[in-house]
């Protein structure tokens, strides 16, 4: 074993990958070469930190410097100054974690104050590519204990006095699916992880999968032992190649120790997990439907019951679970049911990850304890709204879930307060609009999503949501009539209850939660034509402000359809019935005398 | 048809019985199979499903089933460059939706085709998970953010030569 004097962390999440994380890492061994330190100083390419905003990030131990934004250019001075030297290079540091002249420790940092890191506990600290990193974090010690001083039922029973709910959406009872599943009678029986992700906007699995594959593994060998089963399947999402590549490594080096396969620590436990990959469909996120993709059909939904925890994989008893609820497992047996039921609300115990995105400052993973309130996560973590825009609402659940408008700022989060305001908890997505979005064109958006992904198999959801993006196209564009406020409402209500399975049941809530609280805006739309945040285009005009014109003409060069006109020294005019609405005229005018409006 | 493109056709075809036998056997084997079959022709048509049909047993009608219901499977060939541009929620609250739009203008094409020179395929992805850097696109798995529509053309002149 090496021993080094320092060691330098770098992020390759996809975030941080997209902002070249990785060249910086070839330049890093380049200049530590360069200066003779290449046996002193430890790389670490780690999972995600949680502020993709700021990335590439780097931070360097013992002294917990946090860089943000670091560029391959940067790199020849960071080294001469902090590995050299031994100073810290003041311009990178992220300025948050910087006190006066002291460097703050990063759980002072506003972004991760908050925050407490359970799921995402080895995330950007292990190299999730080397197992022994994981062992030595206490990995599969939780195995350990189980295999030799545990039976299947005082593993249930922790599941159940820790109060774990499902993390992929619905928060159903771990314990419950477990013991069903236990009791099930059935030669062979399965543990599925569900890591297809299908929220539109969101990355809380990937970031799991690519930052701490090991912990998802060793839960689902927990489970395996809780319900008697001998084979895993994973089902990934093939669009997430990291996230395969590592736990493809993370597998054959469990292999390799003797952590999966026959005979695990020599007991007469066995288990083993192979890998499935997802081809690009959201319906296949749904359990039933995920099982038939597993299986190599079309992923379409079961009727339930039978439940999966009776007849699932290859009608065999199966369990399913989501990625975040696996990486929870673990340390709830090390740390005790008691410890995990702490953290949280009364009827919501642990933490959640959300993937944080859209308009606010610091966008990336965060992971609170349930019970934190919607205005801590926008404002203390993710640092407000960026150039001075009004919040306007959040959307939690993605295209199951809906939109939460400021009046519900201070509602703590977790599963049945969502619920009580129209939303759901979700997997994970969570996304920040400002008072430039459309909550008309937020709806149409789902919908248009729900529409391209429903499977097709019943009809209220391939035929009504179909009907419900039309209506709502028509009042994007402007043709929009009285009373189709009250029709959106009847067909989703219908929807609602008549679809197969929950894609369908659930479609409707993205309409749903912005009429109740953003009705105002589709009265707009359909009374008055038009979109009061200017997204829709057909509803927009841009018209050119008399007293700032200064007729220079440049506005008419530009125009594709030549549309605007004027002479010399008059203000020009555009042509409305001609324009086009690109736009193009606003963006070149020098004195910003057009406007939308 | 020059003789070195038929053998690597050859080639692939053989490749392809290896994975299929590979496969065999293993339950649920269909997708798997379809997955490494497109990564080595690009796309499936019609000719290589039949053979993963004859090799798995799996009727012909299924295997198209499957092909069709999953948008990652292609029966057309993609171009060189695949331009998937992210409409997931956090971009296109970011205006994502213009970015597409002046791609597919500049390249005078549909959602999902390919450009006449079989250079360009443009599809619209879901989150790709860098949301930090919303809007984002990515060609052949290299990602761009922060985009503003003037990105655009240059982006695309980078491909072209
Ligand atoms: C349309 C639809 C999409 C879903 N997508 C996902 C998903 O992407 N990830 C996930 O974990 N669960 C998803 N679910 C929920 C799963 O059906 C299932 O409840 C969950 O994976 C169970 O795991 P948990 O109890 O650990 O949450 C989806 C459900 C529906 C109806
Ligand atoms: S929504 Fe585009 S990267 Fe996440």
């Amino acid at each position: 074993m090496n021993f080094y004097r320092s060691q330098i962390l770098i992020c390759g999440g996809t975030g941080c990958q997209s902002s070249g994380s990785i060249e910086l890492v070839n330049t890093l061994k380049k200049e530590f070469k360069k200066h003779g330190i290449e046996n002193e100083i430890e790389i670490v390419v780690t999972g995600c930190f949680g502020l993709c905003e700021l990335g590439p990030v780097v931070i360097v131990y013992p002294e917990g410097v946090f860089y943000s934004r670091v560029e391959v250019k940067d790199i020849p001075e960071l080294v001469e100054e902090q590995f050299v030297k031994g100073r810290i290079l003041k311009r990178l540091v992220y300025h948050e974690s910087m006190d006066e002249d002291k460097v703050r420790s990063l759980t002072d940092v506003e972004f991760f104050k908050k925050q407490r890191r359970v799921a995402l506990r080895n995330c950007g600290v292990i190299n999730p590519e080397c197992i022994d990193e994981y062992l030595a974090f206490d990995g599969y010690k939780a195995l350990e204990k189980i295999l030799f001083e545990m039976t299947p039922d005082d593993v249930i029973q922790i599941m159940k006095e820790a109060g774990l709910r499902g993390r992929g959406g619905a928060g159903f009872p771990v314990f419950m699916k477990w013991q069903f599943a236990k009791n099930a009678i059935g030669d062979e029986k399965y543990v599925v992880c569900n890591a297809d992700e299908g929220d539109p906007g969101a990355f809380m699995d990937r970031s799991i999968l690519e930052g701490d594959p090991h912990s998802v593994i060793e839960a689902m060998a927990i489970a395996g032992f809780a319900i008697g089963s001998n084979q895993g399947y994973i089902y990934v999402r093939a669009e997430y190649p990291i996230a395969v590549k590592r736990l493809c490594i993370a597998i054959n080096q469990a292999k390799e120790y003797g952590i999966l396969g026959k005979n695990i620590f020599g007991t007469d436990f066995s288990f083993d997990l192979d890998i499935r990959l997802g081809a690009g469909a959201f319906v296949c996120g749904e359990e039933t439907a995920l099982l038939n993709s597993v299986e190599g059909k079309r992923g379409t939904p079961r009727p339930k019951p039978p439940f999966p925890a009776n007849k699932g994989l290859f009608a065999k008893p199966t369990i399913l679970n989501n990625v975040e609820t696996f990486a929870n497992i673990p340390i709830i047996i090390l740390k005790g049911p008691e410890w995990f039921a702490e953290i949280g609300t009364e009827k919501s115990h642990g933490t959640k990850v959300f993937a944080l995105g859209g308009k606010t400052n610091n966008t990336g993973l965060v992971e609170i304890p349930m019970g934190t309130t919607l205005r801590e996560i926008v404002y203390d973590i993710g640092g407000g709204i960026p150039n001075g825009k009004k919040f306007k609402a959040a959307q939690t659940g993605g295209p199951s879930g809906g939109c939460i408008p400021a009046e519900h700022l201070d509602t703590p989060i977790d599963y049945d307060s969502l619920q009580q305001i129209g939303s759901i908890m979700g997997s994970g997505g969570l996304i920040i609009m400002d008072e430039d979005n459309c909550m008309v064109d937020i709806a149409r958006f789902f919908m248009d999503f729900i529409v391209d992904e429903s499977c097709g198999k019943c009809t209220p959801c391939r035929v009504g949501t179909k009907r419900m993006l039309e209506m709502l196209e028509r009042i994007t564009q402007g043709k929009g009539e009285e009373g189709d406020i009250e029709r959106l409402e009847h067909l989703a209500y219908e929807i609602r209850d008549a679809s197969l399975c929950g894609l369908g049941q659930t479609a409707p809530n993205p309409v749903l939660s912005t009429i109740r609280y953003f009705r105002d805006e589709y009265e707009a739309h359909i009374r008055d034509k038009k979109c009061p945040a200017g997204v829709c285009q057909a509803l927009l005009s841009y018209v050119i402000l008399k007293d700032k014109c200064k007729a220079c003409g440049i506005c008419a060069k530009k125009c594709p359809v030549n549309c605007i006109s004027g002479k010399p020294k008059t203000p020009y005019e555009i042509d409305q019935d001609q324009c086009i609405k690109c736009g193009t005229c606003m963006e070149a005018c020098p004195f910003g005398a057009i406007i939308k409006a | 048809m020059s003789q070195a493109v038929k053998t690597e056709l050859e080639e692939n075809y053989q490749q392809l019985i290896e994975i299929i036998d590979k496969h065999k056997g293993e339950r649920g084997a269909l997708i798997p199979v379809l997955h490494e079959a497109q990564e080595l022709f690009g796309y499936l048509p019609l000719e290589v499903q039949e053979v993963i049909s004859d090799g798995l047993g799996v009727p012909l009608t299924e295997v198209y089933g499957v092909v069709t219901f999953y948008s990652q499977f292609s029966l057309t060939k993609k171009g060189e460059y695949k331009i998937d541009v992210c409409l997931g929620t956090a971009c296109y609250v970011r205006g994502s939706q213009a970015i597409l739009d002046r791609i597919l203008k500049e390249l005078d094409i549909g959602i999902g085709d390919t450009t006449e020179d079989g250079i360009f395929t443009v599809n619209a992805t879901r989150c790709i998970g860098a949301c930090g850097l919303a809007p984002v696109l990515m060609i052949n798995g290299e990602a761009y953010g922060r985009l503003v529509e003037d990105d655009i053309p240059g982006i695309i002149e980078k491909y072209k030569s």
